[in-house]
């Protein structure tokens, strides 16, 4: 450095800057948003609904119902991180549902066979769907657009009514359910019940882990974010990105897969009206959790605390005697538009500060 | 071959069908050097850079890194080789921190050290005095820091040379300044930086030599003390300055009403697009220019006269009545019309037809509910056709399958038709052929003849000096002079460029 | 040789010019859909041709009716024809699609039947003239468009997302609207939309259908509506700067949307005087995207062929209405209409289309190599 003075006047320069700019990524700032509403949320819940909430067992009971969901969420905010969507996820859990209960009950199949099964679907939908997307530059809503109604229409091809799966080996694991320590309640017969959550929450929670780590610390998970956020810097910068796009969409076809098997083992059935709409839920939990439509931005906890969030308000809407059906989707609805809007006015804020 | 040059570059020579794009050019950069490379639009200087940043395979010559030949195949290896670029527009992604920024696709290994690389990072931006953090997220640092970024990721890939393609064109003063002592400190680490700008101050506060070239061709390497700015300007523009015919062109400009109340007058006008205010005024049957380099806010000013960019302040007064110019159908509204400069992006409609694309503007004007009738708009449109020659297989053709001089004149016939009263002309002649340019040239007049008035812009002196009778000199964003009558002339115009001691 | 050259471009002149004429007529827009027919239609000639019978028969009530596949296929296409325009000008001007119409389709629904019904849920007669519950339902489904309008264009996001909310809360606000009760309107005069007028033979739906037609075929032609949303869809910068506000156009198309949307809801609730809010035109916006894409009109906006949209609306009905004859159920025919989505999709896609280019250029040269090994 040449010029004393001038160095000093830049180190002035960085302290102020920083101090005027909070040094606040925006897939953060989203996640603490995320967090902090699930969590008001959730204490006005228990403070005006009654104790119903303060059970430990509605909290898990909430992870019990959405386990598939978190899974499907996950998936689709790894599409949604670079810069894609998927809409096939729900009519796939469908398929997978229909295709393992099939797979068992009129062919005697074995539960871990169709495991395999289930995988093997979603990954064949994400293969289709991410060499469409990526190598040959299709709009991902079209092609999974299709890829749901294709799946929407296999699933009533296999079978176009709902029936129970009988298999033992199936039910012995549906059954199956892991007791939390410490957290049960004493019943009104003053007997104690220990609290439990499904196999599917543990395989749900893993998933969540993994791809929290898969996009904080590996190479792959950061290549999501920079194809996101520019790709063709991110091309320049040496990101193979038609590589990085077939991946989000093979990934997310595989956990479609995963959260599928899953969905089964909750219901037990199969029917073609399961997971219908799962897709909308999943993109409004992925959103709501902070992941930007415009991709670049966000992250696999606050899709978790999305799912979450969006339950919680569900279970709200119930519980003020509001049951009917519509005004779950409205209340849906309504929270979607207030997270886009949001993360609208925060790029439009943005933008504006940079010009 | 010289003692410390980092990069030899001889007799390049790179073709393109029909274009010699460059022709035997030599370049050298020695170890520590800021060198400017220089030339107008289409000398070369793009294409000499992709030459060396392994975009295009060169046609001829011979390049040595350090005195060994080198073959640059792609961009990849050129960065391997240790050359690096930082291009205009930032291509670093915003939503990810400055130490991700510099780090990212250059790593092995499957994982992510965040803690190194966070450190590293912070190293690296203290040694190079670069005011951001390393967590920091690249879209919250300024334009000049995000550019600083860029940098040190280019130098930290063990860079013996950087390229700076026109780096400052979106920074401020202050932005410079920073930028420019980074160049500087790099510069004592003994990389040798070649700098591409249009800014000429810029050249002659940080650079220690000077590459000019014109038409694909070298015309010379020099010493900063040793060419001074008007030689520079007259080196790139290609008119050696003291022996120069003045070659005004005799045009009678009685035509002109100076007496009466200027068609357009604007005071104070001010833009958002980084110029300073500036007033205007033009009269009927005037031809008046706006001149300056590349990036000297021409355009920009124009822009904000037809209120193509959101406009910040000023008044406008149109035949002395006062107006509000806020967007573009106000100004059409007051008969202003304006040919853009980027005529693929702004200008044509690719997809629609030719008749489409002349009637535009004028069913624009005439209102949502009242369409031509497919035989008028027909009519319209062969009469421009026959008009300005354009050369089509019928009306129905879309605009892009034309050449690009035909493009021009289909838009020409747009705002010709939509019958302005002041007419703006933003590089008509930009990427066309000469038969056209001079046909547009004389057009100018004509309409100027006519009792129209007509700001006209070019890159190339000359045919500002024969069409306009009234030049506004701009540098930097502002306007530095205006020369009419014997002052326009090519030595006082450099001069007025140049700016400074001349 | 120069002779013999001669001879031999001679010969083939007049198969050249038949072939420029096929060539000229495959490359107008409305080919693509008009072919697709044919297959159908040749496809149902060889299966069976008793598809294309049209009988007069009576109806219940001893009125003459029209009845055979056609004459369904006609009707049933009504809506997706309707929906078909407004979604063709939605594409070009903001290069996406709305995925909304289904669920709006139910709120438009909704609505006339909440103004026929007033507060009771099965009226013995119609507590509103028709016509006023049409109007409002007009004025509520256009609004729901200028809501999926303005979050487009002022919010700038993408079409297909910003109607997602829509799509999500639909046809739970068409439930809502009327307390979730299914109102059933016994008057068989509100009938007469959706079926027949009594003494009419011909579906009341198509000359609907044919009026929007009329209504959008003077529309385009008195007002610059075309020009103005292909301008904007082709290039937004360019049409800014000839005085067109981008933002505006984009949101107009979606208020127009609604109204499209509003007629199909109409005579969706008129075909049944009661309404299914889960199940009233469910899918429906894939075949309403699906009759743009058929139409051969670029999903990612710019210019359109309002006639090959709507004659790609009969296409998909002709295609849906042969499938249920070969008994294929309802639900399963998404399958088959994904697959003719996808090998569209791909077909148009640049990449590919590059490819084939290049192919039949090697393919040509290839020709043109061995001629001249056989000329030498």
């Amino acid at each position: 450095m040449s010029n004393p003075f001038e160095k000093n006047s830049n180190k002035e320069l960085s302290a102020k800057s920083l101090k005027s700019r909070v040094s606040l990524t925006d897939t953060n700032l989203l996640l603490f948003i995320t967090i902090a509403v699930f969590l008001i949320m959730y204490v006005c819940a228990v403070v005006f609904l009654g104790k119903g909430f303060a059970k430990p067992q509605t909290f898990l009971n909430i992870l019990n119902e959405n386990a598939a969901l978190i899974i499907l969420s996950c998936g689709m905010s790894l599409v949604m991180i670079t810069g894609g969507i998927d809409i096939s996820v729900g009519q796939v859990t469908a398929l997978v549902c229909m295709s393992c209960a099939v797979f068992l009950d009129k062919h005697g199949g074995n539960v871990y066979v169709a495991m395999i099964l289930a995988l093997g679907i979603g990954l064949a939908f994400g293969l289709v769907q991410g060499y469409l997307v990526a190598y040959l530059n299709i709009q991902p809503f079209i092609v999974t657009l299709a890829g749901m109604f294709f799946a929407k229409g296999m699933t009533t091809i296999i079978n176009a009514t709902q029936f129970n799966v009988e298999n033992a080996q199936f039910k012995a694991l549906k059954a199956t359910r892991v007791t939390v320590p410490g957290l049960g309640s004493v019943n009104k017969l003053g007997n104690y019940i220990d609290a439990y959550v499904e196999i599917g929450v543990i395989v749900a929670l893993l998933v969540v882990l993994i791809f929290f780590c898969v996009l904080r610390w590996t190479r792959t998970g950061r290549n999501f974010y920079a194809v996101g956020g520019n790709n063709q810097s991110a091309n320049t910068l040496g990101i193979n990105v038609r590589r990085t796009k077939f991946t989000a969409h093979l990934l997310c076809g595989l956990l479609a897969g995963v959260g599928g098997f899953v969905y089964f083992m909750h219901v037990g059935s199969g029917s073609p009206s399961h997971a219908s709409g799962a897709e909308m839920n999943a993109i409004a939990s992925s959103i709501i959790g902070g992941t930007m439509l415009t991709g670049g931005v966000g992250n696999i906890a606050g899709t978790f605390f999305g799912v979450l969030s969006l339950s919680t308000i569900k279970n709200i809407v119930t519980s003020l005697g509001l049951d009917e059906a519509w005004w779950t989707n409205i209340t849906v609805a309504a929270m979607l538009c207030i997270f886009l809007l949001l993360q609208s006015i925060l790029l439009a804020r943005k933008n504006k500060q940079k010009s | 071959m010289e003692n410390n040059a980092v990069l030899e570059m001889r007799g390049i020579c790179k073709y393109f069908p029909g274009v010699r794009a460059l022709e035997n050019v030599d370049f050298t950069l020695r170890e520590g050097e800021i060198h400017a490379l220089m030339g107008e639009n289409g000398a070369g200087k793009s294409t000499l850079i992709k030459v060396l940043t392994g975009v295009y395979s060169k046609d001829g010559g011979d390049i040595r890194l350090a005195g060994v030949p080198v073959h640059i195949r792609s961009p990849q290896d050129a960065q391997n080789m240790g050359i690096s670029t930082v291009y205009q527009e930032i291509t670093l992604c915003p939503n990810l921190t400055v130490a991700e920024n510099m780090y990212i696709g250059r790593t092995k290994g499957p994982l992510t050290n965040w803690k190194k690389m966070n450190t590293d990072a912070a190293k690296l931006l203290d040694s190079l005095s670069i005011p951001a953090k390393a967590t920091q997220q690249l879209g919250s640092c300024s334009i000049a820091v995000q550019q600083m970024v860029a940098i040190a990721r280019a130098v930290d890939s063990d860079c013996k040379v950087l390229i700076l393609d026109e780096p400052t064109s979106s920074l401020d003063e202050q932005e410079v300044k920073k930028l420019f002592s980074l160049m500087l400190s790099l510069k004592e680490k003994g990389v040798g930086i070649i700098f591409v700008t249009h800014f000429l101050e810029q050249v002659y506060e940080v650079c220690d030599r000077i590459t000019v070239l014109r038409d694909g061709k070298l015309v010379g390497e020099y010493i900063i003390e040793d060419l001074p700015r008007v030689q520079l300007v007259s080196k790139m523009l290609g008119k050696e300055f003291d022996d120069m015919a003045e070659i005004k062109s005799e045009e009678d400009a009685a035509h002109i009403e100076y007496d009466g109340i200027p068609v357009y007058e604007a005071e104070k006008l001010t833009g958002t697009t980084g110029i300073a205010p500036f007033d205007f005024e033009i009269h009927k049957g005037e031809v008046n220019g706006f001149t300056g380099l590349l990036g000297s806010g021409r355009s920009e000013c124009v822009r904000a006269i037809f209120g193509a960019d959101r406009v910040a302040g000023g008044t406008v007064k149109v035949n002395g009545k006062k107006v509000k110019i806020n967007k573009p159908l106000d100004a059409m509204k007051n008969g202003i019309s304006y040919l853009p400069e980027d005529r693929k992006r702004d200008g044509i409609v690719g997809d629609l037809s030719v008749r489409d694309n002349i009637i535009l503007a004028l069913q624009v004007m005439k209102g949502f509910f009242r369409p031509f009738s497919r035989s008028q708009a027909e009519a319209f449109a062969d009469e421009y056709i026959k008009l300005l020659s354009i050369k089509t297989a019928s009306s129905d053709t879309p605009i892009k399958s034309l050449s690009g001089g035909n493009q021009q004149k289909v838009i020409l016939a747009r705002w010709l038709l939509a019958n302005p009263v002041y007419l703006i002309l933003d590089e008509p002649t930009r990427g066309i052929d000469i038969g056209t340019k001079v046909e547009i040239q004389k057009l100018v007049l004509k309409l100027a003849a006519e009792g129209k008035s007509v700001t006209f812009i070019s890159s190339e002196l000359d045919e500002m000096i024969r069409t306009c009778s009234r030049l506004v000199v701009m540098r930097d964003g502002k306007v530095v002079g205006e020369l009419k009558g014997s002052d326009l002339n090519q030595n006082t115009i450099m001069a007025t460029i140049a700016g400074g001691e001349s | 040789m120069s002779v013999s050259e001669n001879h031999f471009e001679n010969l083939p002149k007049k198969s050249v010019s038949v072939i420029d004429t096929i060539k000229k007529i495959v490359q107008k827009q409305v080919f693509i859909p008009l072919a697709a027919l044919l297959v159908l239609i040749l496809f149902n000639l060889i299966a069976d041709p008793s598809f294309f019978k049209i009988s007069l028969d009576k109806s219940s009530s001893g009125d003459p009716v029209l009845s055979g596949y056609l004459i369904t296929i006609l009707d049933n296409a009504s809506e997706l024809a309707i929906l078909a325009i407004g979604m063709t000008l939605v594409t070009s001007a903001s290069g996406g699609q709305d995925i909304s119409v289904g669920a709006t389709v139910a709120i438009a629904g909704s609505v006339v039947l909440k103004v026929l019904c007033g507060s009771q849920s099965r009226p013995d007669q119609m507590q509103a003239p028709i016509i006023v519950a049409f109007l409002i339902c007009l004025v509520v489904s256009m609004l729901f468009g200028a809501f999926n309008g303005m979050v487009v264009s002022f919010f700038k996001i993408q079409p297909m997302v910003a109607t997602l909310i829509l799509f999500t809360a639909g046809r739970s606000i068409a439930a809502w609207i009327n307390n979730n009760e299914l109102p059933v309107i016994s008057d068989p005069k509100f009938g007469y939309y959706g079926n027949f007028i009594p003494g009419i033979p011909v579906p009341t739906p198509i000359f609907i259908a044919a009026i929007c037609m009329i209504i959008i075929a003077l529309v385009l032609k008195f007002t610059n509506l075309r020009l103005y949303s292909q301008a904007v869809g082709i290039n937004p910068s360019s049409s800014r700067l000839n005085g067109i506000n981008p933002q505006l156009v984009k949101f107009l198309t979606f208020v127009i949307l609604g109204a499209c949307v509003a007629v199909a809801g109409f005579i969706k609730v008129s075909r049944l005087s009661t309404i299914n809010y889960s199940v009233v035109a469910k899918d429906i916006e894939m075949d309403v995207i699906l009759a743009v894409a058929l139409g051969g009109n670029q999903l990612s906006g710019g210019k359109f062929s309002m006639t090959s949209s709507i004659l790609g609306a009969y296409v998909i009905q002709f295609l849906t209405t042969t499938l249920f004859k070969f008994k294929v159920s309802s639900s399963a025919i998404a399958a088959y209409k994904a697959v003719v989505v996808i090998v569209l999709v791909v077909l148009s896609a640049p990449i590919v289309r590059e490819k084939m280019v290049q192919m039949k250029k090697k393919g040509t040269a290839a020709k043109v190599g061995k001629a001249k090994k056989e000329v030498a």
